[in-house]
């Protein structure tokens, strides 16, 4: 982990505590979590008590304190997409990667999670897959995505 | 980009800007919204680029527009002045749409909403039934700008309510109209924001902050978020008039940031109207100042709520605390502070420019206004549903939604969300508007409407909702914390078939007690999915307890098994069963083997012969 | 310097509350006994564990319910602390909070107290009930600022940042001595007519610090 770059984020920033969790953001997006180096300068910077960075970070569903797969899964549980059988794409994907939400595979390939309502609700069941979101999921086109990836193979969005 | 100093800076502008639009002959809009980048319409909008220009069209002007609110049928392509309207497009379209419809004027058939039932097809977005039925004010302009682009919102006609507000307008009587206007809060509590602005006005101190709530927490509510990513410029511009009113210093932009796009978006917007002068020290030459910042969200639910929000904005946990004092007097940091949802933020600008009095005749004497809701679900059309208050829940459902979506017959519709509840198909002559709902149990909400069919288990819908606010309850109290996990393992033993009578009593009790006692609005309504799911499908909850599942959804009271009639033994849903379980022969019935089977769901989604049976 | 006050009625009881304190206090003025957990005299009140609750309505009102250690008076106050709906809460709180921490002391005393015979929820074990109020020392009387919430909802707990102590934090104990938790329970009847005494032994018996900050003295003294 690189004190500049800390630094920079911070900087950006303009050291202020409104801009914590943006902070944190932009920390877990370049290092894929938040370690506890990091959290510590943001303290002294910030001039807060790590204790409190440290509640932030354990309060909020969007920061791990431990790092994360290389591919990022993350299955909609939202209402609609739940109506629509968001639960039995990420019980297939479950038994697929033998992980619980929230956890790494041991090959640190995948991480996998859920998350509440991503907004795109006429289009569910929703899955995303690092930043990109796909639509009109079923548990086997799920399947499909995660075996090709597993093979190294890039996959665009797209009306299948 | 330039930079305004004053009012007839403005209009000189939007005049400027509105002859260069006159040298295009057609203008040929993309839908960007979240929805259709799932879609590819990024993929879209490059070809389109890359044709015309290898293609030397002339005169066209391509725009990247914001959310449609018709998601399902994306990517979605319009083009004008001929008013067509075309859904479901692929890239390899994209070329045929230029030779095809721009240049020669034919229409391609296959690119045109089909009504599934008529088989008729629509040209033009007006007579599409989704569309026809709605009353689309706040979401008007959204096919008709690029949101990162302030040119064509000042095009428009943005930012002259501002002026009007700023230069014709005192504080207290622009509060008065909006007042008058009769607009409550469209984050769910509805209440009457003049009030809540005069508070704000009169509370002591000097500094005073300025929040846009787009957290938007409600699962299968996105209403927000299409404001927010398509047209971001009307949220500043209703947060200005309200700085101006109130005498707000400092504003905020609370987005979630499972919303990267509307975030981006709302970025950018901050970014030209500072550099326009529309934000930062005297404002349009005048002695009034006013900036705004993005401030994110870091995944909770919670944070919807005013003072969790707030919390959040200071760098801290997401807690909420007693409301006793409310924000207006004590908020961030301490200071007065008023709090809005987007959707109220959209209202101001068309209330400022058009008056109380036209704002007043449209919706029912309580609830007055347009609401956007986003109808989602087990309904033919998805999407975002803009109609006055008081049109009825049929009227949304039937005639703008199409009615049921897999050919089962609707059930019910859960509104506003986690804090509302379900409402049964016999009440559906109910007009929607902030208090009609709630008296059956549910409640408006911030606008989420989640069709159920008969293929939808009211115990399953009970106890998803519990897990939900479970898992996003703050921890902070006791009832909420301790009495939704017991509601929860109640549930969850209720859909294994392991309740009793005792069970349905204790669900009620808790919940009682758990809305009494609780600290905050997550805590107080949660019970009403559970308690509204209970009064109005009881007999649902009583099956469970006899260990059967009507709708067929909870997993260990269904058993799965193959119709002898409808099964024509393609093999097809063996070849796809992950454990095994089923068995037989080419050209004969096949099998399932019980013990063997994880009621997946997996030969049901492959049979095109409907040869699965659920019960 | 005379003292504003402001009249309100509890109970029934009219009560000349001093401007600014809270139905608690004002209560705890004329003796009427509202039952408290995560409320201490000393440190700012939290609202958390909502035993305190009472039913309010201000100038004939609907009534509404809310916090006692919490909620400022103000003139034409009406406080009920017994009512039936308050009653009804309590226990039910008092039941939750048993089944989460049934080897709890305070937890089982305040159950007896509300008089649960039976609890109908599957029992847990835990030994915090995250009232909070080692935290509210630590930050307010101590000045440590090392212990907070981490984690949110069922998950929640108390600790220190990455359950290290930081250098802010000086053995103290004061988190230790506030904790209402950190009884050792009593061990009922053991013989006829022998009780375990524990209860009248309070100041001699080993404590267990239920959020494991300093390592639990259990180890040496299993319950």
């Amino acid at each position: 982990m690189d004190i500049v770059n800390v630094n920079k984020i911070i900087e950006k920033y303009q050291e202020k505590r409104t801009a914590l969790i943006s902070i944190l953001h932009d920390i877990q997006d370049r290092y894929q979590f938040l370690p506890e180096e990091a959290l510590k300068i943001i303290a002294s910077r910030l001039r807060m008590n790590l204790n409190e960075i440290y509640g932030v970070a354990t309060f909020y569903k969007s920061f791990s304190l431990i790092p994360k797969g290389k591919h990022s899964i993350t299955i909609c549980l939202g209402t609609a997409c739940h109506v629509r059988g968001g639960p039995k794409i990420l019980r297939e994907i479950r038994s697929l990667l033998k992980i619980k939400p929230g956890e790494t595979t041991p090959d640190r390939k995948f991480s996998l999670n859920t998350v509440n309502c991503l907004g795109v609700c006429a289009i569910g069941p929703v899955m995303m897959i690092d930043g990109k979101f796909y639509g009109d999921m079923s548990p086997l086109k799920a399947k499909r995505m995660i075996e090709k990836l597993s093979k190294n193979t890039k996959k665009s969005g797209g009306r299948s | 980009m330039r930079k305004i100093k004053s009012l007839s800076d403005l209009e000189k502008w939007r005049k400027d800007i509105l002859r260069k639009q006159d040298e295009f002959e057609t203008i040929i809009s993309v839908c960007g919204g979240t929805g259709c980048h799932a879609y590819g319409c990024k993929n879209i909008k490059d070809r389109f680029i890359k044709t015309i220009k290898e293609n030397g069209y002339q005169k066209i002007k391509l725009r990247f527009t914001g959310c449609r609110g018709f998601c399902e049928r994306g990517p979605i392509v319009t083009i004008q002045p001929q008013e067509i309207f075309y859904q479901r497009v692929k890239e390899k379209d994209v070329p045929l749409i230029l030779s095809e419809t721009i240049k020669k004027g034919k229409i391609l058939e296959h690119l045109l909403y089909e009504d599934s039932m008529t088989k008729s097809r629509f040209i033009s977005e007006k007579d599409i039934p989704f569309y026809k039925a709605q009353k689309r004010l706040i979401l008007a302009n959204n096919g008709l700008i690029e949101p990162t682009k302030i040119e064509d919102y000042i095009m428009l006609g943005g930012y002259q309510s501002f002026s009007k507000a700023l230069f014709e307008m005192e504080p207290q009587q622009i509060i008065d109209e909006v007042k008058a206007s009769g607009l409550r809060g469209r984050g769910g509590a509805g209440f009457p924001t003049g009030k809540k602005w005069e508070e704000c006005r009169n509370a002591t101190g000097k500094l005073k902050y300025i929040i846009c709530n787009c957290d938007e927490g409600d699962p299968g509510a996105y209403m927000d978020r299409s404001l927010l990513e398509g047209n971001p410029h009307s949220i500043l511009e209703g947060m200005l008039i309200g700085a101006y009113a109130i005498g707000g210093r400092y504003g905020y932009i609370y987005v979630r940031h499972e919303y990267p796009l509307a975030c981006k978006n709302a970025e950018i917007a901050i970014k030209q109207a500072r550099k326009a002068g529309l934000l930062g020290d005297n404002i349009l030459g005048t002695d009034f100042s006013f900036d705004v910042e993005i401030a994110k969200g870091g995944g909770a639910f919670v944070c919807g709520e005013s003072t969790a929000l707030i919390a959040s904005i200071e760098g801290r946990a997401g807690e909420p605390r007693s409301k006793q004092i409310h924000a207006v007097e004590d908020g961030l940091w301490g200071k007065p502070t008023n709090i809005n949802n987007v959707e109220t933020w959209a209202n101001i600008p068309l209330i400022i420019k058009n008056g109380s009095k036209w704002f007043s005749s449209i919706g029912t004497e309580k609830s007055k206004g347009t609401k956007i809701f986003s109808l989602v679900g087990k309904v033919k059309n998805t999407g975002l549903v803009e109609v006055p208050m008081g049109i009825t829940l049929k009227e949304i459902i039937f005639d703008i939604g199409g009615g049921p979506k897999d050919g089962k017959p609707i059930k019910a519709v859960q509104t506003g969300g986690p804090s509302g509840g379900c409402i049964p198909v016999s009440l559906f002559n109910l007009p929607v508007d902030f208090d009609s709902l709630k008296e059956v149990g549910s409640m408006m909400g911030s606008g989420g409407m989640i069709v159920m069919d008969e293929g939808t288990c009211m115990v399953d819908v009970a106890k998803y909702f519990i897990h939900f606010l479970e898992e996003e309850s703050c921890g902070k109290c006791l009832p909420c914390r301790e009495g939704l996990k017991r509601m929860s393992q109640i549930l969850e033993n209720l859909t294994e078939g392991k309740g009793d009578e005792e069970s349905l009593y204790l669900l009620e009790e808790l919940g009682q007690v758990v809305a009494d006692t609780s600290l905050c609005g997550l805590g107080k309504t949660a019970p009403n999915p559970v308690l509204s799911a209970l009064k109005y499908f009881r007999p649902e909850f009583e099956a469970h307890l006899d260990k059967r599942c009507p709708a067929g959804v909870c997993i260990p009271l269904i058993h799965y098994s193959i119709s002898e009639t409808n099964c024509i033994g393609c093999g097809a849903c063996a070849k796809i069963c992950p454990t095994k379980a089923i068995e037989g022969e080419k050209k004969e019935v096949y099998h399932i083997i019980s013990e063997l089977c994880i009621k997946c769901g997996s030969c049901r989604e492959i049979c095109k012969n409907d040869a699965i049976i659920v019960n | 310097m005379e003292i504003k006050t402001v009249n309100i009625t509890i109970d029934g009881i009219s009560v000349d509350a001093e401007e600014g304190s809270t139905i608690l206090q004002a209560a705890r003025t004329v003796g009427i006994h509202i039952p408290t957990l995560c409320y201490a005299e000393h440190l700012s009140p939290y609202g958390g564990c909502r035993i305190c609750v009472v039913e309010i309505s201000q100038d004939g009102g609907k009534t509404f319910i809310d916090t006692s250690c919490t909620h400022r008076v103000r003139e034409g106050m009406n406080v009920q602390t017994k009512s039936p709906r308050i009653i009804r809460a309590r226990k039910m709180l008092a039941e939750l909070l048993v089944s989460s921490a049934p080897n709890v002391k305070i937890a089982q005393d305040i159950a007896a107290r509300m008089g649960i015979l039976k609890v109908r929820f599957p029992m847990e074990d835990n030994r915090c009930i995250l009232c909070g109020l080692c935290i509210r020392m630590c930050y307010e009387q101590m000045d440590g600022k090392a212990l907070g919430f981490a984690g949110r909802g069922t998950k929640r707990k108390i600790s220190m940042p990455f359950n290290k102590r930081p250098e802010t934090c000086r053995l103290c104990r004061g988190c230790d001595y506030i904790c209402p938790a950190m009884i050792i329970p009593c061990h009922g009847v053991k013989e006829p007519g022998e009780l375990c005494g524990r209860c009248v032994l309070l100041d001699e018996m080993p404590k267990c610090c239920p959020t494991n900050t300093f390592g639990c003295f259990c180890d040496k003294n299993p319950l």
